[in-house]
């Protein structure tokens, strides 16, 4: 699709317009909207009063689909907690091409690996758009490869729950996977054997759909407990399928800290920096992914606040067993668990009292009255590619194809006091850092320190933090030098060809546009 | 009698010659030296490889502070010779020599090395040997190797293969090679070398890695091998000097400048006399604190 487009305040060329999509505002800085005099109005959908009932399951999820309403040209969402694990996504489209709905515009929380259905989706014309925040395998080749006709929409946790909430973005039917599910729609992650842990992408969907169908292959007598993460009021259905997942596919056992030596050298460094940053004192507030060095990193913070007796504030984020051991071992007052990454964390999630289920909104909506990633000191980010104005691209892959999440990676790096970027230095030999990434996610603005093995590069923006790392020995160096270096090994990489046509745009969480994607050639 | 630069060579990390991906992060991993490997980590049918790679990587990359030590295949072998031949004009700061038995296989490796350095115009002795002792024999000549060949930088001793010429087990406390280790640190202390102790193979056990460095450096050991990147940290941690010994090396250190301002040379430190070789453990000592990361009065 040809689209007139304007360059926002980072230099990118993006539409203001987009035929069957509408009108976009171009990215003018990460706190553009942010300084409390911008106002927003919610838009306004009519909804079907129910008639009460004290058994909402349905005979099949057939039947569900066909009294919920759904028809052709709608929005269905799921969430992802069930990650490679699960099977609705799936089963709901089949569904749907079987009953002859079409041109379904999919609004999933996320999409993974498990979900290279909708790629055949696309083409016999059940899904024709596409809402989500991230995209992998065949879907993103097909994104990539230019199949969708209307470019896809990529978004960030926290912009996805302001999108519900403002009604850009208006879900008529969420599917929403239950590993424990009761006759009237109370329903859980902590519990059954395809447990996931929190819930907090689907409580916002609950919230905000049309209509509700809680999907579980686990019902249990009435009134589920001792923990219920999305209410009865708020489900229209239940139905019952022979399984939502595969169990082994969601979380297999605690995550590990990873033996990697390239890996572990930039977990150390990236401790490193936080350290010299001083932020770590009692009080502080920590996020870390559960891939990759984040885990190592955690390690270090582990290991320092027990020497140094330091007890933080509280975790927040994608939850880890080994964040919750921290939590037991008193490292910390509280998590706040958007999404759980292991197995071992439902049980303590279910044990703990201070181990709290938030949904999505409360975790990073920069709309609404004080999400957490406002609130936090540190967070520590992956990335698959960086460039020298520090933006950050966690899309797409060397090749130009999509093949990642925007997740809550641009929520947290602006809310957060230090936001740290772990990288290595090269994959496959291609070098990681950039003259210009392929696709902002993360405004460089928002970045305060990139951590390679090969080295630190921080932000001139932080000449503070330049000052500490300095201070304490760690190996800092300016951007570009790193870059040369690196290229040293590697040499700079052709660049991969694209075409003009725009196959997806990636709203920041403030929803201005802030990069598309474009088709690879 | 010390021949010994104030490098630090508190770890040496092997590197198999045939990995280009570990090869080109030498660098980042935190050792003070690599060992790049063409012997026991390499089969018989890689061997040319290797060497093509680690000559290649010493010309062109960038090791940083990092010490650059090849171990070559030793003289018993058809390759001894060939791993000279291409690795010494490549300018390793070191090469590490297997199976030494005897002052005549350093005398051997020595008149090679000497015809290469002098054919590819490099400063005679620039190129130093570790010689690997790992037989009976070698730890009963070890004084006799130790002082063969000014070349000779240090002493190491070769544990796995020691242990099989003498037919005993390995254990975890490493008891059974103290007589051997003890006469390896002796030598090369007598002759004023490095003396490096072998590795501890189970790079799961980080807290037997961690009894076995501390006995290294009880025993006087300058250096310890590493075979995996997490043990560095480990070792580097047994070498990390105790406050109270950086403490009084800061004051023989500064009493040793004041005496030298004063044009004395008498060392007085704490009441008491210290001559010329405490200052310098002093000095080393400190010199192994800044690396820990202390805080140290510099000079």
């Amino acid at each position: 699709m040809k689209i007139e487009t304007v360059k926002n305040t980072i230099g990118r060329e993006v539409p203001v317009l987009v035929p069957g999509l509408g009108e976009f505002t171009p990215f003018a800085g990460p706190y553009a909207r942010l300084g409390g005099d911008y106002t927003w109005t919610p838009r306004l959908f009519p909804r079907k009063v129910p008639a009460p009932s004290t058994d909402k399951v349905a005979e099949s999820l057939e039947e569900a689909v066909r009294r919920s309403g759904l028809a052709s040209g709608m929005t269905i969402s799921f969430h992802h907690h069930m990650r490679n694990g699960d099977s609705l996504v799936c089963q709901v489209l089949f569904l749907l091409e079987k009953m002859g709905i079409r041109n379904i515009t999919l609004a999933p929380s996320s999409l993974g690996d498990c979900h290279d259905c909708v790629a055949e989706m696309v083409r016999k014309g059940v899904v024709t758009r596409l809402n989500t925040s991230g995209v992998r395998g065949e879907v993103g080749r097909a994104v990539s490869g230019g199949m969708f006709e209307v470019p896809v929409m990529i978004r960030s946790h926290g912009g996805r729950a302001r999108a519900i909430e403002e009604g850009s973005l208006h879900i008529h039917v969420a599917f929403l996977a239950a590993p424990a599910c009761d006759r009237l729609g109370n329903f859980t992650g902590s519990s059954g054997k395809t447990a996931c842990g929190s819930m907090g992408y689907a409580m916002v969907d609950a919230r905000y759909a049309d209509h509700v169908i809680a999907v579980t292959d686990n019902l249990v007598d009435y009134p589920l407990a001792p923990r219920i993460s999305v209410p009865q009021y708020l489900v229209d259905q239940v139905a019952v399928v022979d399984s939502i997942g595969d169990p082994s596919k969601i979380a297999s056992g605690a995550a590990r800290v990873t033996r990697d030596p390239v890996q572990l050298r930039i977990a150390e460094l990236a401790f490193g920096l936080i350290r010299a940053s001083g932020m770590l004192k009692n009080g502080c507030s920590f996020q870390t992914g559960g891939g990759g060095p984040s885990l190592a990193v955690a390690r270090y913070v582990k290991e320092y606040m027990k020497e140094k007796a330091v007890r933080g504030s509280y975790c927040i984020g994608g939850i880890t067993g080994y964040m919750a051991d921290m939590l037991r071992e008193g490292l910390f007052t509280a998590l706040f668990d958007v999404q759980s990454f292991d197995a071992a964390v439902t049980t303590s999630m279910a044990g703990n009292p201070y181990h709290m289920e938030v949904d999505v909104s409360c975790y990073a909506n920069p709309f609404n009255k004080g999400c957490l990633v406002n609130d936090l000191d540190v967070v520590v980010l992956a990335a698959l590619d960086v460039d020298t104005d520090f933006n950050v691209d966690v899309l797409t892959g060397h090749d130009g194809i999509l093949r990642g999440a925007s997740g809550g990676h641009s929520d947290t790096a602006a809310g957060a006091k230090l936001s740290v970027i772990t990288i290595p230095s090269m994959r496959n030999g291609v070098p990681s850092i950039r003259e210009r990434v392929q696709t902002v996610v993360t405004p460089g603005e928002t970045v305060d320190a990139i951590v390679t093995e090969r080295g630190i590069a921080i932000n001139p923006r932080r000449e503070d933090l330049r000052k500490a790392a300095l201070d304490a020995g760690l190996p800092v160096k300016d951007i570009r030098q790193l870059k040369a270096e690196i290229e040293k090994i590697t040499g700079i990489p052709d660049e991969v060809r694209f075409s003009d046509e725009i196959v997806g745009l990636v709203e920041y969480r403030d929803g201005t546009i802030i990069d598309t994607i474009r088709k690879v050639l | 009698m010390n021949r010994i630069d104030g490098r630090p060579r508190r770890s040496l990390l092997y590197i198999p010659g045939n990995n280009p991906g570990m090869i080109q992060n030498c660098a980042i991993y935190g050792s003070d030296g690599v060992l790049l490997d063409l012997e026991d980590s390499i089969s018989v049918t890689e061997k040319d490889a290797a060497r093509k790679l680690v000559k290649h990587a010493l010309k062109t990359l960038d090791f940083g502070s990092v010490e650059r030590v090849v171990r070559i295949n030793g003289r018993d072998t058809p390759f001894f010779e060939r791993d000279l031949e291409e690795i010494i004009p490549a300018r390793p700061d070191a090469v590490r020599i297997p199976k030494i038995d005897s002052p005549d296989d350093i005398r051997a490796a020595d008149d090679i090395i000497t015809r290469l350095e002098e054919e590819n115009g490099m400063e005679r002795g620039f190129v130093r040997i570790h010689a690997m002792l790992e037989t009976a024999r070698a730890i009963v000549n070890a004084s006799a190797i130790a002082s063969s060949s000014p070349r000779i930088l240090g002493l190491t001793i070769g544990g796995q293969d020691l242990a099989a010429d003498l037919g005993i087990k390995i254990t975890k406390e490493g008891l059974e090679m103290l007589y051997a280790r003890s006469a390896v640190v002796l030598a090369a202390k007598a002759a004023g070398l490095l003396a490096f102790d072998t590795v501890y193979t189970d790079i799961d056990d980080l807290e037997g890695l961690r009894e076995q460095a501390a006995m290294s450096v009880a025993l006087g050991f300058s250096g310890k091998a590493a075979v995996h990147p997490s043990q560095i940290a480990v070792i580097h941690e047994a070498f990390r000097p105790e406050e109270k010994d950086v403490r009084k090396a800061e004051r023989i250190v500064r009493g040793a400048r004041e005496a030298e301002e004063r044009g004395l040379g008498v060392v007085a430190v704490d009441g008491r006399m210290v001559d010329a070789p405490v200052v310098a453990q002093a000095r080393r000592t400190l010199e192994l604190a800044r690396l820990a990361g202390m805080e140290v009065e510099t000079e």
